[in-house]
């Protein structure tokens, strides 16, 4: 017995910026390590971390925001050899990175896509802005496991939402490396938050809970009526994401739209 | 405070009624489906709610009705609409907003027969704004491709549409107008109270030579909106109407993948700061709540004033209210019409009397009530705790509740203290701070300085439990339209 014995890593919950393990005390066999099976309670506890955070990430200007994405795929990039090797390789890993940074330059320029001023007939200046949902619940589909977390967390970012995702359940190490590089990536305790664990323990929390403003079935293969059925009772906006997708639309999916009027006048 | 001055005996107008006679009604009336009158199998009738004169017996649409109407729809989206160029979709769209600007005294005439507000209000808003609607957006039917560049848009198929009482005609156009200029077809359901606008529409797309089934339209209740919403033959359900029903909707779309949007329940905040144009203000918050007599789902019904002008306000809106005729639908001076239903009455009476018992101070101006028919005073509420069920719930009638606060800070926690979120005031001659406050209230719309303007090209729609899509505007073309990318 010679050389050093290396020290393994405790797979566990992002909840509100730290890495607590799961309140239920359980945890779950995946990829051949022990992760943290997220409970109920869990789940709401980090819609309430989500919540305290998100007026803060939204109030945040859009430059700023965006420099902080940037970070995350800093972060990404840093550690890409670890990540190469919990999803399909390298190649997925580049595409996440690339593809956050794609959305990164988004979080400026959404206000001129997608609002703009209103030719109303009268004398009254009329724009319309978007604003972010709020608090989102994400359902990660199993694969790809880095780049379907990424493709389904990062839009409602760009926004201003924070997000509650349940990470793939096949699949989770590549989320917990994902949690630990949006920790030192400038992101906001609380604006992402990560659960690994039984998708079907905790989406029918999330898609019930009266503080959550949307929800993402991408990982419940983008439809289920149960969990519809219960996203209807605060009248939530429900996503039908795609894995792999890259556009606008997907970080308008999670927007709302105000408008504004006020009369011109002497 | 000092007393209110009674009304002045020559405050009294003179009857300035509109004529009739610009309408003529059918005793009965069908469903509007293939371009042609289907027989009804059920009916009921359809009454003037400012005296209860029956107008019209209407089809009660049943299941197969509703059916042979979604027929009709896919028939005409298969056999021609959703191919034709979209420069000739446009040219019926104009077709019909000319036809409506030409026959409008007659529909306005109409709406405040069988809807109960006031001829000035459906003469210089509801119909203006639904032709207005149409022009609008028969001007999309060929642009779709510079609206969502990169997208491909393509129509969705068939529509189904479920529309609320308080603007029959003007929701009807809401809802009509975009989905045609979008290349689908549609089968609307006006409310149960007020379909006879909707039936006379018929008559316009006659004039307007629409190809028959592209519009189809079944009167009825609630059944015949849960067979519109559960048929399998439509592709997307647009709704406007109470959350509850809303929310009912919803759960019964989930898993089928069908396109919704909702446009629901809202109890807008109108804050009102002491450095506001205090006259100006008042009107304002008349017309944000007492406009339609209050059947507007986004009316100003809780009232936020900053304490330090807290007395001067109400008394001078107190004083207003007794100036204001509520009365004759049809009559040219009213300001405040009939209570569309006795439904609806009883529903605002009920809350006004919880009001009472939980412990508000109630103020109803002295005013000649008509013995026929269905009629609520202009009501305000005063000493309001945010607890009490009327500044909660929607009351959707001519009912104000007033509520204080200090600071701005708390003026956006109180006015986002609801599940609602469609609208909302802000009263203030600070420019920064009507920014400021614009961008914390969580509302789809926020009218500063003014209350209750629409306009074609405004997009309209809630936050939260008001609903998600927006109607008008651009943004109003997505809900009828599918992408590729």
């Amino acid at each position: 017995m010679t050389g050093r014995l290396p020290v393994k890593k405790t797979y566990k919950l992002f909840i509100g910026g730290a890495f607590p393990r799961s309140e239920s005390g359980r945890t779950y066999e995946a990829e051949g390590q022990n992760v943290a099976s997220a409970s109920r309670k869990d789940a709401r506890d980090a819609v309430k971390a989500a919540r305290a955070a998100q007026p803060g990430w939204a109030k945040a200007t859009a430059y700023n925001r965006g420099q902080v994405l940037y970070r995350l795929a800093e972060m990404i990039e840093a550690r890409a050899g670890e990540f190469a090797e919990l999803c399909s390789g390298r190649e997925e890993v580049e595409r996440s990175i690339d593809r956050i940074v794609w959305y990164a330059g988004w979080t400026d320029k959404l206000a001129q896509v997608i609002g703009g001023s209103n030719p109303v007939a009268g004398p009254y200046f009329n724009f319309t802005v978007p604003e972010p949902t709020g608090v989102v619940a994400v359902l990660a589909p199993d694969e790809p496991a880095l780049l379907g977390l990424v493709t389904r967390v990062v839009p409602p970012l760009v926004g201003g939402n924070a997000v509650v995702a349940v990470a793939s359940e096949l699949r989770p190490l590549a989320a917990v490396e994902l949690a630990e590089a949006v920790a030192t990536s400038d992101v906001p305790g609380g604006v992402v938050n990560i659960l690994t664990g039984r998708r079907g323990d905790v989406a029918p929390t999330l898609a019930s809970h009266m503080d959550v403003n949307a929800i993402d079935l991408c990982g419940a293969n983008g439809v289920s009526t149960e969990l519809e059925e219960l996203a209807a009772d605060n009248v939530k906006r429900v996503v039908r994401g795609r894995a792999d997708v890259q556009s606008p639309w997907e970080i308008a999916d999670f927007l709302e739209l105000k408008t504004v009027w006020h009369p011109i006048g002497q | 405070m000092t007393d209110l001055q009674p009304i002045p005996d020559d405050w009294t107008y003179a009857p300035a009624p509109e004529s009739r006679e610009i309408v003529t009604l059918q005793p009965r009336y069908g469903h509007f489906v293939g371009g042609e009158w289907l027989e009804p199998s059920e009916t009921y009738e359809t009454l003037a709610p400012r005296d209860e004169e029956p107008l019209a017996v209407v089809g009660q649409a049943t299941e197969e009705d509703v059916d042979r109407a979604v027929g009709a729809a896919r028939d005409a989206f298969a056999n021609g609409w959703s191919t034709l160029p979209g420069s000739e979709r446009a040219k019926y769209l104009f077709r019909i907003a000319r036809i409506l600007q030409e026959r409008a005294r007659e529909f306005a005439v109409l709406e405040s027969l069988n809807g109960g507000k006031p001829i000035k209000e459906s003469r210089d808003v509801d119909l203006p704004l639904a032709a207005a609607h149409f022009f609008y957006y028969a001007g999309w039917a060929d642009k779709l491709e510079y609206a969502f560049p990169n997208r491909q848009p393509r129509a969705v198929g068939v529509a189904g549409q479920i529309i609320p009482w308080n603007f029959p005609l003007l929701m009807l156009s809401w809802k009509i107008a975009p989905a045609l200029a979008c290349g689908n077809t549609v089968v609307l359901k006006p409310a149960e109270t007020t379909p006879l606008t909707a039936l006379l529409f018929c008559d316009v797309l006659r004039q307007a030579e629409l190809p028959p089934g592209v519009v189809n339209i079944v009167t009825g209740d609630g059944r015949t909106g849960a067979a519109l919403v559960e048929h399998d033959g439509v592709d997307k359900i647009a709704f406007t109407g109470s959350t509850d029903v809303g929310k009912a909707i919803q759960r019964r779309l989930a898993g089928t993948g069908k396109k919704l949007t909702l446009e629901l329940g809202g109890k807008a905040a109108n804050v009102v700061f002491d450095d506001c144009a205090l006259d100006q203000a008042v009107e304002g918050i008349v017309n944000g709540i007492y406009f339609n007599q209050g059947h507007v789902c986004c009316a100003g019904s809780r009232l936020f004033v900053q304490e330090s002008i807290y007395e001067p306000l109400v008394e001078k809106l107190k004083q207003r209210l007794t100036t204001l005729r509520v009365g004759d639908p049809l009559d040219k001076n009213t300001d405040v019409g009939a209570i569309n239903s006795r439904m609806q009455l009883e529903k605002i009476e009920e809350l006004v009397a919880s009001g009472r018992e939980e412990g508000a101070d109630i103020y109803q101006p002295p005013c000649r009530l008509p013995e026929k028919g269905y009629w609520f005073a202009p009501t305000v509420f005063t000493n309001v705790a945010q607890s009490y069920r009327i500044a909660q719930e929607e009351i959707f009638g001519p009912v104000l509740s007033v509520l204080t606060f200090r600071t701005p800070e708390e003026a956006v926690e109180k006015a986002n203290n609801t599940p609602y979120g469609l609208s909302a005031g802000v009263w203030t001659e600070k420019g920064s701070r009507i920014l400021w406050m614009a961008q914390r209230l969580r509302a789809g719309v926020v009218w500063a300085n003014t209350f209750n303007r629409f306009d074609p090209t405004s997009p309209f729609g809630g936050y939260k439990e008001s609903g998600f899509g927006r109607e008008g505007g651009l943004h109003g073309l997505e809900p009828y339209l599918e992408f590729d990318a």
